[in-house]
């Protein structure tokens, strides 16, 4: 490229056209897919001139409801990069026996099943939490935004760079071949000497500065944003598991920077914290790296939790069975999250009495779970049901969950664990829980507030048609995992030589393909919701005759959520108003303060992402020009003093009018 | 009990007399002052960091692959006069936010530049011992004990150089608009900060250095 290769090595650090993966047939084909979309999707942007609007009220917006839709777009759109590498994976897996090598050589595949771990944690089901609780904790307390509006902005573009610099990898250079967290040695810069394990730091790093900021601002919206009268006895309980999972996140994620600032200086400075020469400790590595790693699991379900409850109580039109002790047990799960890390590594060897320590406290979780359960089952008990889409997810949630709860008390029993380490019996395990709470807890509450955030409900037989091959999908996919785990087989293998393991492998992949089967219905779902979204139209607010006060506002809500906040009496206060007949005011509005909308967030997201390039492929002169510019835009922002406004009183009376007539016009 | 109601169909709407207030139609609720909640949050955040930090050292602080130990590297006069900068720099920025609570805008400055100085002489002291060490050989990459320490000490140290650029920041912004809410609000954070920061220090002079000798 240059004659002179010290001047290339200067502005390119050791990026070379060698880097760009030309000879893989199959990322060609995946580069020439994204790229086609890419373009189409810019090419309607510009034809429908919608980049104006995308600018002015999503991209710079400090709203809070756009940021959380965001949130769960880019989930979805993740959702389905990780779930090309689950397809590769399982096709991998259900050929390659005896002579066939299957199509993807080890050093592809390890890519690929780290960045599927990778992709689908951080990427998807963390934006998936953050973006529900984003949109709905406001409304549900009777918020008008939260604490830090611009910080909310801000948060959500360092995950998109995030997701980006782990997507760059997809096409320039390489992804880690190590595992989902990492491990050194193998993660150092002796085994992995390439630029894999650096696009994983600095992804996850940008990510979780995003995420730990986020925590911080939604649990100052929580404690100090509440409507008056709401005390915290009286707070709808997916705004409490929001809170915990905040709380979590505040506590776990520095855990994370500091361990990958850590394996950072171990691979640029050549310092010894992991190595296994010269005073390093690699198990400290795990111990510090599960310490934050276990309370994410939590930080992923509690919120999933909070969907279930809000959804059957609603769908079975009665109060939450036990809400007292529904807090207590997410407090309780909140706490013991910390006190079980080592459960990941007993085959450390820390000794009998640490297991055992760690076995029990493991096993003493699934009794505030299980406490959980029953609540939502006694909830059910003489309700009358309504097996709408979220419902049916709950349901089949209530069933897959007690399962992979009862592998995972297996799986704490430190001699049981010793056999079932690293095998496939654990991937079950833990796909079990992840798809069957968190996954569809998500998928519940997107179809359950969906019609709060567009105005029309999603089509209901798609969603049904989705329901079930990713219930059935799920089932075929992985039950066969836990059987090979239990035959001893291991988890991240490419290739087997016993082949009366490939039945099993053929059924787990036709089960990915049933699950491949359900995300389309998803898609179309949201097609033909709106392709028929004036037929789906709800106009009340309130589709589910929900019981919390997000659905007191109309759908989509304004701006400002609610033209007077609401004042709050007992538990489910929107419930208690329709019940006592509340009447709606029709005037007497007042302007509202609001904050305005900036482009720091998306201009230092940018930077963010031409700083983890540089850092990532040595380029130093960059990297050094990122921080400046990060450093200079960042208190650049802090100059500016004029960050609020006004919204009118006429245009919040001109906004609720709108609201009346279309009310009235409804009977 | 309201929430006994809840037998009531929706849309059937039966009227309450005794019905309370639903909504604040004064629009008084304006919920402000999250900033100092969020802060001391992100300052807890922050010190997590540092567990960290200091849990590795606990780890690694006795691995000294045959490389030199606390007891032949740290100077503790030296250590001393820069844990008196910082703590001075704590005491003088209380003197500046004293004067902030009786808007006395240029002695405010005043107390900011002095404690801007004591943080400066404390950075400047730390990176002073840094090339000393590094000089002698003990440098980070020599053993996991002298990795940890690097790194314990030089994440503190970054933090106060944040600090001053902070610092300066604020010298500038209360010059530029007064003592007006926002920029107290600003000097409050730096102020939880900056004390924060000492607390830290405290952490690190005593289990590094004190114990490091003492051992």
């Amino acid at each position: 490229m240059f004659a002179n290769t010290d001047l290339q090595h200067l502005l390119l650090g050791r990026l070379t056209l060698e880097d760009i993966p030309f000879h893989e047939p199959i990322l060609q084909v995946t580069f020439a897919g994204v790229a086609i979309g890419g373009i189409a999707v810019l090419a309607a942007i510009t034809y429908f001139r919608f980049w104006g609007p995308l600018w002015r009220d999503w991209l710079t917006s400090v709203d809070h409801k756009k940021i959380g839709i965001m949130y769960v777009v880019l989930a979805l759109v993740m959702l389905l990069r990780g779930f090309a590498d689950a397809l590769l994976m399982r096709s991998q897996q259900a050929i390659a026996f005896g002579a066939n090598e299957g199509y993807l050589p080890p050093h592809h595949y390890d890519q690929i099943f780290t960045a599927h771990g990778v992709i689908m944690i951080f990427f998807v089901a963390m934006p998936f939490v953050t973006g529900l609780m984003n949109y709905v904790v406001p409304l549900q307390i009777g918020a008008r935004d939260v604490a830090f509006p611009f910080l909310n902005n801000f948060s959500f573009w360092m995950t998109v760079s995030g997701a980006v610099t782990i997507m760059i990898s997809l096409f320039v250079g390489e992804f880690a071949r190590t595992g989902w967290l990492a491990y050194p040695p193998l993660s150092g810069a002796d085994m992995s000497p390439g630029v894999g394990v650096d696009y994983y730091i600095w992804g996850l790093q940008i990510a979780g500065i995003g995420t730990t900021l986020s925590g911080i601002n939604l649990v100052a919206t929580i404690v100090k944003m509440r409507a008056p009268g709401m005390s915290m006895m009286k707070l709808p309980i997916f705004t409490w598991t929001s809170l915990c999972t905040n709380v979590l996140i505040v506590a776990a994620f520095p855990i994370l920077g500091a361990v990958l600032v850590l394996l950072t200086l171990d691979r640029y400075v050549g310092t010894h914290f992991f190595t296994n020469d010269l005073g390093g400790n690699p198990m400290m590595y795990f111990n510090l790296i599960w310490i934050w790693g276990h309370p994410e699991v939590y930080i992923l379900i509690l919120p999933a939790f909070g969907v279930f409850s809000e959804v059957t109580s609603a769908f079975c039109g009665k109060r939450l069975f036990g809400y007292t002790s529904m807090v207590y047990a997410t407090v309780v799960i909140t706490i013991l999250s910390y006190l079980v890390w080592l459960h990941h590594f007993f085959t450390m060897g820390s000794g009998a009495s640490v297991n055992s320590f760690f076995g029990i406290t493991t096993m003493i979780i699934s009794i505030p779970t299980g406490a959980k359960i029953f609540n939502w089952l006694f909830t059910m008990y003489r309700g009358r049901i309504r097996f709408d889409v979220p419902m049916l997810w709950t349901v089949s949630f209530m069933v897959t969950f007690v399962i992979g709860g009862m592998t995972g008390v297996l799986l704490a029993v430190p001699p049981a664990d010793f056999v079932l380490h690293n095998s496939l019996f654990l991937i079950a395990h833990f796909h079990n829980v992840i798809i069957g709470g968190v996954l569809f807890g998500m998928f519940a509450g997107v179809n359950y507030w969906f019609p709060k955030a567009f105005g029309f409900r999603l089509d209901e037989f798609w969603g049904k048609v989705s329901f079930w091959f990713w219930t059935i999908g799920f089932y075929v996919a992985f039950m066969p995992l836990y059987v090979l785990g239990l035959m001893g087989v291991t988890r991240r293998a490419q290739h087997f030589d016993d082949p009366s393991l490939q039945p099993w492998f053929v059924v787990a992949a036709i089960g990915a393909g049933l699950i491949a089967l359900g995300i389309g219905a998803m898609i179309v779902q949201f097609a033909v919701s709106i392709k028929n979204r004036e037929k789906l139209r709800d106009v009340t607010g309130d589709p589910w005759q929900g019981r919390t006060l997000e659905w007191a506002t109309s759908s989509p809500p304004p701006d400002y959520n609610f033209a007077f906040t609401p004042v709050v009496h007992g538990l489910d206060a929107w419930w208690e108003m329709k019940a006592r007949g509340f009447q709606r005011p029709i005037s007497g509005y007042k302007p509202i303060h609001m904050p305005k909308n900036t482009a720091t967030g998306v201009i230092l997201g940018a930077i963010s992402i031409a700083f983890s390039f540089a850092m990532i492929w040595y380029i130093w002169w960059l990297a050094a020009l990122a921080f400046v510019a990060t450093l200079v835009v960042a208190i650049g922002h802090t100059f500016n003093y004029n960050r609020d406004f006004y919204i009118p009183a006429d245009t919040v009376a001109r906004t609720e009018q709108r609201r009346t007539e279309a009310l009235a016009a409804r009977v | 009990m309201a929430t006994h109601a809840t037998h009531t169909l929706v849309g059937e709407r039966m009227s309450d007399a005794d019905a309370p207030n639903f909504l604040d139609l004064e629009g008084e609720h304006h919920p402000e002052g999250s900033t100092m909640l969020g802060f001391w949050i992100y300052l807890m955040s922050d010190c997590l960091i540092f567990a960290v930090l200091f849990a590795t050292y606990a780890v690694l602080g006795r691995s000294y692959a045959a490389g030199p130990s606390p007891k032949d590297l740290f100077d503790l006069p030296i250590v001393a006069v820069n844990t008196s900068m910082l703590l001075f720099s704590s005491i003088t920025y209380g003197f500046a936010m004293l004067a902030m609570e009786k808007d006395d805008l240029s002695k405010t400055q005043l107390w900011l530049a002095v404690t801007g100085l004591f943080g400066a002489a404390f950075v400047g002291l730390e990176l002073w011992e840094f090339s000393h060490l590094i000089h002698e050989g003990a440098t980070p990459q020599r053993s996991g004990f002298l990795s940890a320490f690097f790194t314990l000490v030089g994440t503190h140290g970054l933090h106060v150089t944040f600090g001053l650029i902070w610092l300066v920041t604020l010298m500038v912004q209360t010059r530029w608009k007064g003592l007006i809410p926002e920029n107290k609000r600003r000097l409050m954070c730096l102020s939880m900060f900056w004390h924060f920061l000492d607390v830290i220090w405290i952490g690190v002079f005593t289990f590094v250095y004190l114990m490091g000798v003492l051992q």
